[in-house]
C-alpha cells in the first residue's frame, strides 16, 4: 500500500487565468483527453464498475448473504455459481457485486468531504496567510507525523469499526494532505497581477475568493483529489481488513479477503478474488487521475 | 550547517508535542466511559478506582494529558489490558521485528530502483521503460494486504517453498542469518518492498531523465566521455533526493506494515497494533501508534539532517 504521495503543486502564471478564460481552458482539456484512450477507456471501466455496484440488487444473481452449508467453497463455474461460493457456500458473483457498492462509496464519499473541508481550510490559510496560515498549517504538519495506514488505523482503532466510523476516518487522514496542495495554490494565485488587480478595483474579498481564487485553485485540487480516490479505496480495504469496517455478512472486499484468508489451501483462486476486484478498481482511478493531471497540465 | 540542524531540530519539537497531543486523543475518542476502555470486563470496584487515581481521570483534561505525558516520557506507558505487561516492553520488543524487515525491504526497493530507474531513463522507450512503468502502476494500485495473500498462496500453498506465516522458533531465539529462520522473513519483505520500489523507481527515471537532458551532460558528451561515466555523474546528481526517498519509505513502512505483518503473523508492531485492536486493547493500541509516530518523526529529521550534509543547496534555503 502506497502512501498519500506528498502534495506540492505547482501552479504555471500561464495557466492561471482570471475567471474570464476558463471555458477555453476546460476546451483544451478536452481536447487532449479525447486522443488519450488509456484514461478513456479506464474512465469507461470506472463508470461500468460503478453502474455493477449500483444495479448490483438487480444483476446479482443470488442473495450474497444467503449461506448454504451444502455448498461451501465450490470452484469457479460449478454449476450455478459463476465464480464459485466462499467458506459460508455464499455466491462469490454476487457478494463481489455488492461488496463493490461499499469500496466505492469509500472511495468517493471521504474524498468529497475531505476536499470540501481540507479544501477550505487550505484556501483560507493561503489566502488570508500570517497567524491565520501558521494555526492551520502547523496544525495540518502533526497529522502529516503520521503514516496515512498508521492515522487511519489509530483512529479507527479507537473509534471501532462501522461505516460511519470508517468514512470519519477516511475523512480525517485525507484533509491534511488536500489542505496542503491547496494552500499552495491558493498563495501562488494570490500573488498574481489579476488578483491584485481585483483587489485595486474594489472587489471584495468574498468576491476575490470566489470568482478569482477559486477557480484558478479548483483544477489542481480536484487533479490532486482525483489520486486519492484509490488511495481511499484501499484505505478502506485495509481497515475491513482488520475488522475495522462493515460488520459481517456485509459483502465487503477488504472484509471478504481476510475471511477467505482461512480458505486459500481449499480454494485459492476464489480467496484471491475480491483483492482482483480491489486492483482493478484502484488501477482504474490511478490510470484516470494520471491521465487527468497530464491533460489538465497541472505538474506534480 | 550547525543552525540548520538546530533549527530543524527545534522545529520537531512542537510536532513530536502535536504526536503526543493526537494518541492521547485516541483514548478520549473511544466511545464510552475511558475506564472501562482501559481494563479488563472483569475488573473489580477497587482496580477501576485504582486506574481512575492512576490515569488521574477525575482532574480536568489539561492536567489528564500533562500527568500522561509526564509518564511518557518517563517510558511508561501503562500496561496492556490483554497481556497484562507494560506496553514499553511489548511495543519495544516488537519494534525490532518491525525495523529489521523494514530495513532489508527499503535496500532492496532502492537497489533495484536504481538498475531500473538507469535503465528507463536511458532507454526510453525500451521494454524495461514500460515495465517501469507498469510496475509503478501496479506497485502504487496494489493493496499489499492482497499481495501477501497472494504471495502465501503462490510459494507456501502451490509451490511450497516458503514457510506461510509466523517466525519460525519465536523473536528471542531468530537468526536472520540463518537460512531456516530467515525463509519465515522472505515472504513479508517482498510484500513490503513493491510499493516503495514502485515509487522510488519512477522517481529515479523521471529526475535522472531531467538530468540526462541538461546543458553539462552536453558538455560531458562533448568532451568525449563514455555513456557509462555520463550516468555516473548524473546518478551522483540525484543521490541526495534518492537517499532521502529511502528514507521516507523507510518511515511509511515502519508505520504501515500492519496489514503485511497481519496476513504474515509476523510479530512486529503492525502485528501487535492488530491485536490492539482484536481485543480492544486501548493502552497498547495508544503505546504503539506514539512509538511508530515518535519513530516515523525522528527518520525525517535524520533524513533532513543528512541530506543538508550532503546537499549544499539545502543550507540556504
Amino acid at each position: 500500500m502506497t502512501d498519500i504521495p506528498a502534495g506540492s503543486l505547482h501552479i504555471d502564471k500561464a495557466q492561471a487565468a482570471p475567471a474570464s478564460k476558463v471555458r477555453g481552458y476546460w476546451g483544451s482539456v478536452w481536447n487532449r483527453l479525447r486522443y488519450d484512450y488509456v484514461t478513456l477507456s479506464c474512465m469507461a471501466l470506472i463508470a461500468v464498475i460503478v453502474l455493477l455496484a449500483v444495479f448490483a440488487p438487480w444483476i446479482a444473481p443470488m442473495d450474497p448473504d444467503k449461506s448454504s452449508m451444502a455448498n461451501r467453497l465450490r470452484p469457479i463455474g460449478y454449476k450455478k455459481f459463476l465464480l464459485g461460493t466462499d467458506e459460508q457456500g455464499r455466491d462469490m458473483l454476487s457478494r463481489l457485486l455488492w461488496g463493490g457498492r461499499n469500496s466505492l462509496l469509500m472511495g468517493i464519499v471521504p474524498v468529497i468531504f475531505a476536499t470540501t473541508i481540507g479544501g477550505a481550510f487550505g484556501v483560507v490559510a493561503g489566502y488570508y496567510g500570517g497567524k491565520v496560515n501558521m494555526v492551520i498549517m502547523r496544525t495540518m504538519d502533526v497529522f502529516f507525523a503520521f503514516p496515512s495506514v498508521l492515522l487511519a488505523v489509530a483512529i479507527a482503532g479507537s473509534l471501532g469499526g462501522g461505516i460511519f466510523n470508517q468514512m470519519l476516518t477516511l475523512t480525517v487522514v485525507l484533509i491534511p494532505p488536500i489542505c496542503r496542495v491547496a494552500e499552495t495554490a491558493t498563495s501562488q494565485v494570490r500573488s498574481l497581477d489579476f488578483v491584485d488587480a481585483a483587489r485595486a478595483s474594489g472587489a471584495s474579498t468574498i468576491s476575490i475568493l470566489f470568482s478569482h481564487v477559486l477557480i484558478n485553485v479548483l483544477s489542481p485540487v480536484l487533479v490532486y483529489s482525483s489520486t486519492l480516490v484509490s488511495i481511499s479505496i484501499i484505505l478502506a480495504a485495509g481497515l475491513s481488513f482488520l475488522g475495522l469496517g462493515v460488520a459481517p455478512p456485509t459483502a465487503d472486499w477488504g472484509l471478504m479477503l481476510s475471511t477467505l484468508r482461512q480458505s486459500i489451501y481449499v480454494q485459492p483462486l476464489i480467496a484471491a478474488l475480491p483483492g482482483v476486484a480491489i486492483l482493478i478498481t484502484s488501477i482504474a482511478f490511478n490510470l484516470v487521475s494520471d491521465g487527468l493531471r497530464q491533460a489538465m497540465d497541472v505538474k506534480a | 550547517m550547525w543552525m540548520y540542524a538546530l533549527r530543524r531540530l527545534i522545529l520537531t519539537i512542537p510536532i513530536l508535542l502535536g504526536v503526543t497531543v493526537i494518541c492521547f486523543a485516541l483514548v478520549q475518542l473511544a466511545p464510552g466511559d475511558p475506564v472501562q476502555s482501559l481494563v479488563r470486563p472483569d475488573a473489580t470496584p477497587e482496580q477501576i478506582q485504582s486506574l481512575r487515581a492512576f490515569y488521574g481521570l477525575d482532574q480536568p483534561l489539561v492536567i489528564q494529558y500533562l500527568l500522561w505525558l509526564w509518564r511518557v516520557l518517563g517510558g511508561n506507558f501503562g500496561m496492556s489490558i490483554s497481556t497484562n505487561l507494560p506496553v514499553a516492553t511489548e511495543v519495544l520488543r516488537a519494534f525490532q521485528n518491525t525495523i529489521v524487515i523494514a530495513l532489508i525491504s527499503v535496500v532492496i526497493a532502492f537497489i533495484v530502483s536504481m538498475i531500473l530507474g538507469v535503465i528507463a531513463a536511458t532507454r526510453p522507450g525500451s521494454i524495461v521503460d514500460r515495465l517501469v512503468t507498469a510496475i509503478a502502476v501496479f506497485g502504487i494500485s496494489v493493496p499489499t494486504f492482497w499481495l501477501a495473500v497472494v504471495l502465501v498462496i503462490f510459494f507456501a500453498v502451490e509451490l511450497g517453498w516458503l514457510p506461510a506465516t509466523g517466525m519460525g522458533g519465536g523473536s528471542d531465539t531468530f537468526n536472520y542469518l540463518d537460512w531456516n529462520d530467515f525463509k519465515f522473513a522472505i515472504m513479508p519483505i517482498i510484500a513490503l518492498a513493491l510499493p516503495p520500489l514502485a515509487i522510488m523507481t519512477r522517481t529515479t527515471r523521471s529526475s535522472l531523465s531531467e538530468i540526462l537532458n541538461q546543458d553539462f551532460i552536453q558538455t560531458l558528451r562533448a568532451k568525449g566521455l563514455s555513456e557509462f561515466s555520463i550516468i555516473v555523474h548524473a546518478v551522483r546528481n540525484i543521490m541526495p533526493s534518492a537517499v532521502a526517498m529511502l528514507g521516507l519509505q523507510l518511515g511509511y513502512l515502519i508505520g504501515g506494515s500492519v496489514l503485511v505483518e497481519t496476513v504474515f503473523t509476523w510479530p512486529g508492531t503492525g502485528f501487535l497494533l492488530n491485536k490492539a485492536i482484536l481485543t480492544r486493547d486501548l493502552p497498547l493500541l495508544q503505546g504503539t501508534i506514539l512509538v511508530l509516530a515518535t519513530a516515523f518523526v525522528l527518520i525525517n529529521l535524520v533524513v533532513d539532517l543528512a541530506q543538508s550534509l550532503v546537499d549544499p543547496r539545502i543550507k540556504r534555503s
